[in-house]
């Protein structure tokens, strides 16, 4: 069963994390991200071919991560597969022992390393969801044909609450969740204000009550990439302050910076009531996890039994 | 109607050099509201083909003619008493007419000059947009007359996604969100809540399922 289930089910903050596979066929990539993040995250989430970049595919390397003896989340984007891959890629998965999803419509063709590309998008993010619940509920796939046994999984969406229009987020949340969702991992968290905004229409429709919500982090590494993310990055949203914040700290500093603003942010994050746990997005930057789990609070992680 | 834009002349020039007589066939339907294959865009193209010859010292004739619409057979057939004279016809027809003269003619080589766009409107002088794709199951009702499957960069019925701006899309901030539009145009006819159902897969078996479509009509025909 999944790790993350069970700490959710269980009423506890939980933690998941993020590890990015390598662009290349070594396993060794995914092996000492496992270490880096062993203990310090409930779940460990595995982009797939995030910024439409080719690397290892997802399915493989959460395979890793289960023979390390981690709980991952299989990131699946609709922008690859057409219905039959996306169904019988979730087949796999639970055979393998993943128990976790996190269903996405990915980032557009155009930003990668293949802007030539066909995009697939057959089903969008929301009636995938509703597929992958309706194989594990129901034990059948799309149409109706039984399955010979159903996937187990838990089914996560993402929510960006910085994106527009802001009145129209909450609907889309509330769909995500009908369709299915069990776990909501929202984009980046820098502007506390809007996301508080976000969480207090969610709350209002009782979203909070239906589903567990994750707030996402990300440790800005120095001054650049956070400007960097807020010009180029789809959905992130950094306040000048913080930026402000970044560019006056001399640059040997700047990642303890990135790291201070991580912790204060969960902290901030953790008084905000329907807030479940946090996932921590440190991208090419795992080492980092462990100390802001730890000065946010959030050690030692309940301990994983295999079964 | 059918957008189009000429090939690069570099292109058409490398094509159609094995040939010494060819027809340049316009279509005075979609391709000349895009000004891409109508009568004034063939003598065009013609006589920069027929100057570029000259500067090499190549031997080409290239006469040129028009017909109202190269998709339809009815307008094509008449071609038969001249199109013995040519070795190759350079069409300015879109997609479908390059390949129905082919269908008519299949004797004489046909070359295409434009490249096929999409389905979509003229917005302005010069400004031509795709708002179409032909999915065979129009769905514009639900969405207040915007297409999603179009004008959303990732086709979603249940949008917008996290990347929607300030009213832009992710792909481009040029490029209008299809789903700020349908959600503005929907929220004018007090129509927002049919933005709270999901809606399901799209049935793409009513493009593609069976490959190539034909809409065959006994009504209609004699």
């Amino acid at each position: 069963m999944s790790q993350l289930k069970k700490i959710l089910d269980k009423g506890d903050l939980a933690v998941t994390a993020e590890c990015g596979p390598p662009k290349g066929a070594d396993p060794e990539a995914i092996f000492k991200k496992a270490e880096l993040l062993r203990g310090k995250a409930d779940a460990i989430n595995v982009t797939d071919n995030q910024t439409a970049t080719v690397r290892m595919s997802s399915l493989a390397a959460c395979g890793l991560l289960i023979s390390a003896g981690l709980d991952p989340v299989l990131q699946v984007v609709v922008r690859d597969r057409n219905r039959i891959a996306l169904q019988s890629d979730i087949l796999g998965a639970s055979a393998m022992g993943i128990r976790n999803v996190l269903c996405l419509s990915g980032d557009h063709q155009s930003f990668g390393n293949q802007p030539q590309t066909m995009g697939v998008f057959d089903l969008d993010s929301i009636q995938f969801i509703q597929v992958v619940k309706t194989m594990r509920d129901e034990g059948t796939i799309w149409g109706g044909e039984p399955l010979t046994k159903s996937p187990e999984l838990f089914i996560g969406a993402v929510a960006n609450p910085f994106a527009d229009p802001l009145g129209f987020r909450p609907v889309r949340l509330a769909k995500k969740i009908r369709a299915g969702a069990d776990f909501i991992q929202t984009q980046c968290v820098y502007n506390l204000d809007r996301f508080e905004e976000w969480m207090n229409m969610a709350r209002e429709r009782g979203l909070t009550e239906q589903v567990n919500i994750l707030a996402g982090v990300t440790p800005l590494k120095s001054s650049n990439m956070a400007k960097y993310m807020k010009k180029r990055v789809s959905g992130i949203d950094i306040p000048d302050e913080l930026i402000k914040r970044m560019e006056e700290t001399p640059k040997n500093r700047q990642r303890e910076t990135g790291i201070n603003i991580c912790v204060e942010t969960i902290q901030r994050l953790k008084e905000i009531q329907g807030i479940r746990g946090f996932h921590i997005m440190a991208i090419e930057w795992e080492e980092a996890v462990g100390e802001i789990v730890g000065r946010a609070g959030l050690l030692p992680r309940p301990s994983f039994d295999q079964d | 109607m059918i957008t189009a834009e000429q090939k690069p002349i570099d292109e058409i020039r490398e094509m159609i050099a094995p040939y010494k007589r060819i027809l340049a066939l316009g279509c005075g339907s979609c391709v000349a509201e895009c000004a891409a294959g109508g009568e004034k865009e063939t003598a065009m193209l013609a006589s920069t083909l027929r100057m570029a010859a000259k500067i090499d010292g190549r031997d080409l004739l290239i006469h040129e003619k028009t017909v109202d619409r190269q998709c339809v057979k009815d307008f094509i057939l008449p071609l038969d008493d001249i199109i013995d004279q040519y070795d190759a016809v350079l069409s300015l027809g879109c997609g479908a007419g390059v390949q129905a003269v082919a269908e008519i003619f299949p004797d004489v080589p046909i070359i295409p000059a434009l490249n096929t766009e999409f389905i979509g409107e003229t917005r302005d002088q010069g400004y031509w947009v795709e708002n179409c794709v032909g999915c065979g199951d129009c769905v514009l009702y639900d969405f207040g007359g915007i297409c999603p499957l179009t004008r959303c960069s990732k086709r979603l019925l249940n949008g917008p996604c996290g990347g929607s701006r300030d009213g832009k899309c992710e792909v481009d901030p040029e490029v209008p969100c299809a789903w700020q539009l349908i959600i503005e145009r929907l929220s004018k006819f007090n129509a927002l809540d049919r933005l709270e159902k999901i809606y399901q897969p799209k049935d793409w078996s009513m493009k593609q399922g069976l490959g190539p479509r034909n809409i065959i009509r006994e009504d209609q025909q004699r």
